[in-house]
């Protein structure tokens, strides 16, 4: 085997500056309280740059320039108008998508392969197709003339930051709303350089709004009794918390919560295609993805031979340097979150269950953990119960095909699942089956602003992305 | 013939497709509207909230693996059966509710029309609500509607027949089964309503009505785990519906809240959307 000669992308398209204040009215602005973080290049532990903490008083501004916004301007606006600012966002988007995804990989220590294939196609198709619902809404089967909600209080992960902030921002600002937003604490340089593109765009100021911060920023938003619609992707823990807190208030929630999603392989699939698809499920953007294939089930004939060809296509994969174009296994978004698929794999271990890495080298810097599966994973086991969020497969096994689907749907979550087989009939049915709300069928991680997105059970109410997703931003 | 001594109903639950009375034995006083006694009606306990739901759990996936043509079909047979039993059915509204014979008789008449309206839903749900995505890739890609499992339902507290109707039936049209209270004060409509369905091909458990106390009721609903949506249309007090919107939350139900609505105006597919999920399935499409 050849080694691969380094291919770094050249970060010099970016110029992250050393500290950001909070987008509100159109304006960056300081903080009303002092106080910030740091946010840094997982890959490095460099800082990168001083965040603005935004507090309540900072949200109440926000919320405040949104109600503005929204009653003035962006409310009493028409459809098609509005769908000209979208679209000029989405071409700002596009121009710009190489300096956003070398800043997205840096911020978030995804690979750039990723952040220039895959989030940022679909961040500047997002704003795309939203645009052109602005002036189409009385077609989107929710009767004539549907109106908007008012403020949109919206709530993101650190996994996707740039693409979670499509989904959100596109479809409330598409459907007549305001946002005020707050990105995740880990990742919030490509959030306030979409806000450069908001004014590049000359976007009404107040309609969108930008406030940064930790968990109690994200709660002030929530809670806010000026915000008409709460949207918020994470955990099940914190969205359950936010459902609470809006119970009584009449806000309009919808939420995109965690899943445990199983994949499952049946004899007579095509292996070589289905191993590509276990891989892409799992070590996709390091299983950070609340829909990643997490729990491969797979038949019991073939498991042998589907192990087999699953490490030997795992020892083909690069972890390292995220700006590396050949890079397919960047670092673990936050110490934190290590520390968590560390424990998980601890317990995984401690129960059991026999895990497998293929040799690879960890850098000395940054957080890192190399792909992993587990194989003599039992269901009562925490790895095939809780959500890791890494790159740690659990490998189950199954005979019959009602058997694979009793294990698939024995979770509180309801995200996702995979179905991979040759025959027709067998994936009908399994689709039909499977609980969850997104389904693949001989693919896997598949995403596109047509299609609705969103899960079933504990993994959360509501749909983003295609027709249904636009419900989520008007009164009906 | 006016000597002759009426024989009184006792009015029971309707749980499994059976007519049980409350497992706690207790019943509670229904007066008319004017305040004279009606009859007795079961009290519904916790317990009887959680066969309720045991029994909608057992009926709902052969509910909802029926046809979408069968669903419509015995949802219009239940309109034919109410429509049998109109007379009856205004003379027990109108004890209920009070009011005139022609308020009893359009809340009647509302009820089997909106049965007949709604019996033409299920097959019509997937193309309305569903369809096919044009993703921008070599991909089948369909997203289509369905039930999301077991529904409990707080009846409204005004019309009876019609607000019970209003509440339940978009939950049953897409393959969910039900667990409903009925309206506190004025249930028995309600409960001859559970004698409509058990005499209309509807498979016992997909739809189980209680009586009792919404107070005492409620938060079990909304707090059960197997329960996956509740609808509180009929929770009038704002503390206890908050209260079970909070509970709700802890297995993340989904949530219809009360509202304003009038139950007499034309529905709309609100009630049929909100107790939907949306089921996405990718395929990719080559040779």
């Amino acid at each position: 085997m050849f080694e691969y000669a380094p291919a770094p992308e050249s970060r010099a398209i970016v110029d992250i500056k050393p500290s950001y204040g909070l987008f509100i009215d159109g304006k960056f602005v300081d903080p009303i309280e002092s106080g910030g973080f740091k946010s840094i290049n997982p890959a490095t532990e460099e800082t990168l740059a001083e965040i603005a903490a935004g507090t309540s008083a900072d949200v109440d501004a926000a919320v405040a320039a949104a109600r503005r916004a929204y009653d003035k301007v962006w409310g009493p606006m028409s459809g098609s108008e509005r769908a000209k600012y979208l679209y000029r966002i989405a071409r700002l988007i596009a121009e710009r998508s190489r300096e956003l995804a070398v800043l997205e990989s840096i911020d978030n220590g995804k690979p750039i392969k990723e952040t220039r294939d895959v989030d940022l196609p679909l961040v500047s198709a997002h704003f795309f197709y939203h645009a052109g619902w602005a002036d189409k809404l009385d077609h989107a089967g929710y009767g004539d003339s549907p109106r908007p909600l008012g403020v949109a209080g919206q709530v993101i992960p650190w996994n996707f930051p740039l693409l979670m902030l499509a989904w959100k921002v596109a479809p409330a600002l598409a459907c007549g709303n305001t946002v005020v937003l707050k990105p995740a604490e880990t990742t919030p340089l490509t959030a306030l350089v979409f806000a450069e593109i908001c004014q590049q765009a000359e976007l009404p100021p107040g309609v969108v709004n930008i406030v940064t911060g930790a968990g109690d920023t994200g709660a002030a938003v929530v809670s806010h009794p000026g915000v008409n619609k709460v949207a918020f992707t994470g955990s099940t823990a914190v969205g359950r918390n936010i459902a609470k807190a809006v119970a009584g208030t009449g806000k309009k929630l919808t939420l995109e919560l965690g899943g445990k999603a199983a994949n499952i392989v049946f004899a007579d699939a095509a292996l070589d295609q289905a191993v590509e698809g276990i891989v892409n499920g799992i070590f996709f953007n390091q299983g950070h993805v609340c829909c990643a294939g997490s729990r491969l089930l797979v038949q019991e004939s073939i498991a042998d031979e589907v192990l087999e060809r699953l490490k030997r296509r795992m020892t083909t994969l690069r972890l390292g340097d995220p700006l590396d174009k050949n890079t397919d296994i960047g670092a673990i978004n936050s110490a934190e979150q290590l520390s968590r698929i560390r424990e998980l794999t601890a317990a995984g271990d401690a129960e059991g269950a026999q895990p497998w890495s293929p040799d690879c080298q960890i850098p000395d810097t940054g957080f890192w953990f190399a792909p992993t599966i587990f194989t003599g994973v039992q269901q009562a086991h925490r790895i095939a119960r809780e959500e890791i969020f890494g790159p740690v497969l659990s490998i189950l096994t199954f005979r019959t095909p009602d058997e694979a689907i009793t294990k698939a749907n024995n979770t509180p979550y309801g995200l996702s699942a995979g179905v991979w087989t040759e025959k027709g009939s067998r994936i009908l049915w399994a689709a039909q089956q499977l609980k969850a709300g997104v389904v693949w069928a001989n693919t896997f991680n598949k995403f596109d602003a047509t299609s609705p997105f969103g899960g079933l059970k504990e993994s959360g109410y509501g749909r983003e992305g295609g027709r249904h997703g636009l419900e989520a931003y008007l009164d009906v | 013939m006016s000597d002759r001594l009426s024989v009184r109903k006792t009015y029971k639950l309707y749980l499994g497709g059976k007519f049980p009375r409350s497992e706690s034995g207790r019943t509670y006083l229904v007066n008319t509207a004017e305040g004279t006694p009606l009859a007795n009606a079961a009290l519904a306990s916790r317990k009887d909230v959680r066969d309720a739901v045991a029994a909608a759990r057992k009926a709902q996936a052969g509910w909802a693996g029926a046809t979408a043509y069968l669903r419509g079909q015995i949802i219009y047979r239940i309109a034919e059966m109410l429509e049998g039993r109109r007379a009856q059915f205004i003379a027990e509204v109108r004890q209920s509710r009070g009011g005139t014979v022609k308020a009893a008789t359009s809340e009647v008449d509302n009820a089997i029309d909106r049965l007949v309206w709604y019996a033409g839903w299920p097959d019509k749900l997937a193309q309305v609500l569903g369809g096919a995505n044009p993703v921008a890739g070599p991909f089948f890609n369909l997203s289509t509607p369905e039930p999301v499992g077991v529904v409990a339902v707080v009846a409204p507290q005004t019309d009876p027949l019609l607000g019970l109707i209003s509440t339940v039936i978009p939950a049953i049209v897409s393959g969910n089964a039900v667990v409903v209270l009925a309206a506190e004060d004025q249930p028995l409509p309600a409960i001859s309503f559970g004698e409509v369905l058990a005499t209309s091909d509807l498979p016992g458990g997909v739809v189980n009505i209680l009586s009792g106390r919404v107070a005492e009721l409620a938060p079990w609903l909304a707090s059960h785990s197997d329960v996956n949506a509740v609808d509180l249309a009929g929770v009038t007090d704002a503390e206890l519906s908050t209260d079970c919107e909070r509970s709700a939350a802890e297995n993340l139900k989904r949530v219809l809240r009360p509202g304003t609505e009038d139950w007499s105006a034309s529905p709309g597919l609100d009630r049929l959307r909100s107790l939907v999920e949306i089921k996405t399935v990718w395929h990719p499409a080559g040779v």
